[in-house]
């Protein structure tokens, strides 16, 4: 398990390859987050985002298989097209693998401590992504 | 006792703090509790925390309910809903 908050980018495909070494798995399931038209700035609460990402690993490994599993997120200043997010879960099989990345994405979205800048102030947090976390409950 | 408060994001900027150490009137004894007690110092900190703003909180780094007990040393934090992804 990886969990990392960190400033440099991320390459992705050899993230992905390092989960599927161990013959148990059957299933690798990403998700990569982008940023989109406008560029960002992102603050976080060191000390308590890699503690929230971590509890949130933990509560998918209770609920699902996860064999293993890697969570990157990027700080500081991002630019359209830059990957901000990956999730990557490997597990036995497909449904548990997409149902513990959707869940990590949907909590992470609302438990890690990050805040989105934008030229136009800071991003407001969603009514959407609240809704998304809570039917996970 | 004394508490470490910090802020984060739209609350940093609004209150012009990111940390402070806060020594406890008797009775502030919960998260809301200091919620109130930092409204009471009036402008920006009355207009950024004011009830009904959208705040959350963190005790030693796990998000806490305004219930939730305060003891001396305890790291609180004030910040907006989370925008990560």
């Amino acid at each position: 398990m990886k969990v990392s908050v960190q400033a440099q980018d991320f390459d992705a495909g050899a993230e992905i390859r390092a989960l599927s070494r161990d013959p148990k798995v059957g299933a690798v399931a990403s998700f990569i987050g982008v940023v989109r038209e406008a560029g960002m700035t992102l603050e976080h609460y060191p000390g308590m985002t890699e503690r929230a990402l971590q509890k949130i690993v933990d509560e998918a490994r209770g609920r699902w298989q996860v064999l293993d599993c890697t969570v990157i997120h990027r700080i500081g200043a991002l630019k359209p097209t830059d990957q901000i997010v990956l999730v990557a879960v490997a597990s036995g099989h497909r449904g548990d693998a997409f149902a513990a990345c959707e869940f990590i994405m949907d909590y992470l979205k609302t438990q890690a401590p990050f805040w989105k800048k934008e030229a136009a102030g800071w991003v407001e947090a969603k009514a959407s992504d609240d809704k998304a976390a809570e039917r996970w409950k | 006792m004394k508490v470490k408060v910090l802020f984060f994001a739209a609350l940093r900027e609004q209150l012009g703090s990111s940390a402070e150490e806060i020594e406890l009137p008797s009775g502030v004894a919960t998260v809301a509790a200091l919620r109130s007690h930092l409204i009471a110092r009036g402008g920006a900190w009355q207009s950024a925390l004011a009830e009904g703003k959208l705040v959350r909180m963190a005790v030693n780094q796990d998000m806490a309910k305004p219930s939730a007990a305060l003891k001396a040393g305890d790291e609180v934090a004030f910040f907006p809903p989370v925008t990560g992804g």
